[in-house]
């Protein structure tokens, strides 16, 4: 007998879940999702911004969400140098496919592998008010370290959205992903825009590593775990599409619970790779892809 | 017992809501040489697709010397005798062009080539064409034309009997879309049958013995290359009203 | 390299192994020529499909590992001796080779990448689960009492090692210049032109998955016997799977030879870096070495080499 208890509780635990993922995978969505860079590295740079939230929240005492905006510039920059050694390096010869996942391959190596030499396999956690409450409404509860991120994870998606629908630079990036010719027609340089764009989708990721060690503790391992899951919400939301990605991180989110609760946890890595395959198999587009 | 080397019936490709193709018969009798026109997104490379497995088709059927081939493999389709070129070149590009040869000449003509003498049978097909100068030459960095004509080989090295060449001559000099021309003509002359997609019109009339017109994934005319020039529903076609 | 070169050259360094191990007493250099000929297989294997046919396997410590626990649940099961632990460890590879390429069959590029990762990731959890195998507290292996002729049990893995290792590499430099492995070379290039010129990749896709796991779960079937503690974290460690892929990358993908000079490379340096500065800084260089090497020599040492002939022509 399943009680109405234990599914309503895994359900908003789902929903708040999939609502962090969402962050997780933003970055991606431009990135792998309109310009089709496969950032293999994109968790562990999302792992470098929860370890940057450790040391300046023991250090100084910062919120971690604020830590992560504050990164968030910082981390943009170094998105836009890695592109440009990227560009130079692969897609301007054409070698894009084996060389390209072989590199960014080798820089997620490189990070996790600093990252134990400094900090070693301990895990690391922040100190924040809000961690360790929670709110409930009649039998269901609402962890504040779950619903904090899931709040800040919609707002930074929705700003994302309307970033891409609204601001030139936005329709620029949609526009490179579509038309490059047609682009460089009307005077925009494509390799500005795609360096903004990567630029871009790695200062997601200091948000996202802020709210992932406001979740739960973090060791520089946990970010393998995280490659199947962004990969698989952006293809399941349609590759080009900021709204799918939501809706899908959402779905992965409340199965990844529901798995988690009912069948147990060391199920729901799991969870995301059979997405992926179900939906590479039967509708490759995802629910709202543009091809 | 079918005389025909290809007999396409009531064949049907959708993507989607989108319907590439619909209920489209083609024939083609051993040694024929058929022209296949239509205005851009018709649906020609579509049923070329079909019938050489790139693409499954959702209906009809494909027989290829009266053996229904309508869901084999492209490479069974290949070793059967079904060649095809692509309309854009899709050369091996770690290969020279001899080794590019190699592949067909090894794998869909197998069984009909001399196992010891490979290389030697990729030399004369390289020859035959013009590409002998370039034999040892990486695949990747060749000349349009030359490039064009590394793809018919490669369809040639097969040893098809059926042969689909998919607009080989885009963008050639005049020059240049003679010279594919005679490749084409000779090639037919040894016994293959040729389906040419070509937008180039002069070559579809001198090359085609029948002419067959798709518009928006139907067939709407069928005939010599005379007929075909004369009838109202190709001009309206191509034209618009 | 012509046949009688080749054949001339192997036999050199067979023989020099055995001179080596009736005049060298020094346990430590056999263990860090076991580790080097070790990535050296696994370099050689990774290169078959990742090299010759074009799909990146990110999951090479899986088929390392379970070449490694074969050996473990054999031993507990029957004494077996290591020539049939090798071979199991090879079958057992294999099997997982070719499920894994039937399991993604129409996966492409970065989708058959992260599915290689799932799949690693998926035996990883069940192997640690297994209680039989030691799950993931590990399993002890005794170092067996029997050692041939040698002068150490040690010595003796160097030398099956080494034969192991040299027959990968004959395997390897025949598949390169074979009709399959110019299939192989067909479908990297250009998967559609390749069935459209009746190679059927299918099938070849699955040969090259079966051969490249078979030779990884040898590679891992000697390896409990060598570090004698085996758990999941040091058999299905990431520095294996990275190493896998940096060698060859660095060495060159499209020729037999470069895996061999890509691991006998970073191998040295790891060993050197390992002994001079520090174990763990070692791990760091493969990573940094894939990664410069990749964006400034994208074909390799062998394409480096190539062009270099070709420039002097």
């Amino acid at each position: 007998m399943i009680s109405a208890d234990l599914f309503s509780n895994a359900i908003v635990a789902g929903i708040l879940l999939g609502g962090f993922y969402a962050a997780v995978a933003i970055g991606l969505a431009i990135v792998f999702g309109q310009l089709d860079i496969v950032n293999i590295a994109h968790p562990a740079f999302i792992i470098v911004g929860a370890y940057i939230a450790y040391i300046l929240n023991s250090r100084f005492g910062l919120d971690p969400i604020l830590i992560g905006l504050l990164a968030a510039p910082v981390f943009f920059f170094v998105g836009a140098l890695i592109y440009r050694v990227y560009f130079l390096a692969f897609e301007r010869t054409g070698q894009e496919s084996l060389s390209g996942l072989a590199f960014f391959f080798g820089v997620m190596f490189i990070i996790e592998v600093v990252l134990i030499l400094i900090y070693g396999f301990d895990y690391r956690l922040v100190q924040a008010d809000y961690i360790g409450q929670s709110w409930r409404i009649g039998f269901v509860d609402f962890p504040l370290r779950m619903l904090v991120p899931f709040a800040v994870a919609a707002a930074l998606t929705a700003a994302i959205y309307l970033f891409m629908s609204r601001t030139f630079m936005g329709r620029a990036i949609q526009a490179v992903a579509q038309d490059r010719l047609a682009l460089q027609l009307m005077g925009a340089d494509p390799v500005r825009i795609k360096q903004w764009a990567f630029g871009l989708g790695i200062a997601t990721t200091a948000i996202a590593g802020a709210l992932l060690i406001i979740i739960g503790p973090v060791e520089p391992s946990v970010g393998r775990l995280y490659i199947g899951r962004a990969f698989a919400i952006v293809v399941l939301g349609g590759m080009g599409s900021i709204k799918g990605m939501f809706i899908a991180a959402l779905i992965l989110g409340v199965v990844e619970s529901m798995v988690s609760t009912f069948a147990g946890p060391s199920w729901s890595p799991a969870v995301a790779f059979g997405f992926l395959g179900l939906t590479l198999a039967l509708r490759p587009a995802g629910l709202f892809g543009r091809r | 017992m079918s005389a025909r080397v290809l007999e396409v019936s009531g064949l049907t490709k959708r993507f989607g809501g989108f319907v590439a193709l619909n209920n489209v018969d083609v024939h083609v009798a051993p040694g024929e040489r058929l022209g296949l026109i239509g205005p851009n997104g018709s649906g020609k490379t579509t049923l070329i697709n079909c019938v050489s497995g790139a693409l499954f088709n959702d209906e009809g059927s494909i027989r290829f010397d009266g053996q229904d081939i309508t869901r084999m493999l492209p490479h069974k389709r290949a070793r059967l005798g079904v060649a095809r070129s692509f309309q854009i070149p899709k050369p091996f590009k770690s290969m020279t062009v001899l080794e590019n040869l190699r592949v067909p000449l090894e794998y869909a003509a197998w069984s009909r080539a001399e196992h010891r003498h490979i290389n030697d049978e990729a030399m004369a097909l390289l020859e035959s064409i013009g590409l002998k100068h370039c034999a040892h030459q990486n695949s990747a960095g060749l000349t349009q034309v030359d490039m064009r004509k590394l793809e018919l080989a490669r369809a040639l090295a097969a040893k098809p009997r059926l042969l689909v060449s998919d607009e080989a001559m885009a963008g050639l000099s005049s020059a240049e879309v003679d010279e594919i021309l005679e490749i084409l003509l000779a090639l037919n002359a040894r016994g293959v049958a040729v389906i040419m997609i070509e937008h180039i019109m002069r070559a579809v009339m001198r090359f085609s013995q029948r002419v067959v017109v798709l518009d928006a994934g139907e067939k709407i005319a069928e005939g010599t290359p005379d007929e075909i020039v004369k009838n109202p529903d190709v001009e309206r076609a191509y034209l618009g009203e | 390299m012509k046949s009688a070169a080749f054949w001339g050259v192997l036999a050199a360094i067979f023989a020099g192994g055995l001179v080596l191990t009736t005049v060298v007493e020094n346990e430590y250099y056999y263990n860090a020529f076991y580790l080097i000929l070790q990535a050296t297989l696994m370099a050689v294997a990774w290169n078959i499909l990742g090299g010759f046919t074009g799909y990146v396997n990110f999951g090479s410590a899986a088929f390392f590992a379970m070449g490694a626990y074969t050996t473990v649940a054999l031993n507990k099961a029957l004494a077996l001796p290591l020539p049939l632990l090798i071979l199991a460890g090879g079958a057992v590879g294999g099997l997982v080779g070719f499920g894994l390429g039937y399991l993604t069959l129409r996966l492409k590029g970065v989708y058959f990448a992260i599915a290689t990762l799932a799949m690693a990731i998926v035996i990883e959890t069940f192997i640690a689960n297994w209680p039989y195998v030691g799950g993931a507290r590990g399993s002890y292996m005794l170092t067996p009492e029997k050692h041939l002729w040698f002068d150490s049990y040690i010595q003796m893995l160097f030398m099956v090692m080494l034969l192991l290792t040299l027959t990968a590499v004959v395997i390897s430099r025949v598949l390169n210049s074979s009709r399959l492995g110019r299939g192989l070379a067909a479908i990297r290039d250009d998967e559609v032109a390749a069935e459209s010129a009746g190679v059927p990749t299918l099938r070849l896709k699955l040969v090259s998955t079966t051969v490249m796991g078979a030779m990884m779960g040898v590679a891992g079937a000697p390896f409990p016997y060598f570090v004698t503690f085996v758990d999941p974290v040091s058999a299905f460690n990431l520095f294996i799977a990275v190493n896998a892929i940096a060698m060859p990358m660095i060495g060159g993908t499209g020729h037999w030879i470069g895996p061999v000079i890509g691991a006998l490379l970073v191998g040295t340096t790891q060993e050197i870096v390992k002994v001079t500065v520090s174990s763990e800084l070692n791990v760091l260089i493969v990573g940094v070495m894939l990664v410069v090497f990749i964006t400034l020599a994208p074909q390799g040492i062998v394409g480096l080499v190539q062009k270099h002939w070709k420039r002097k022509q």
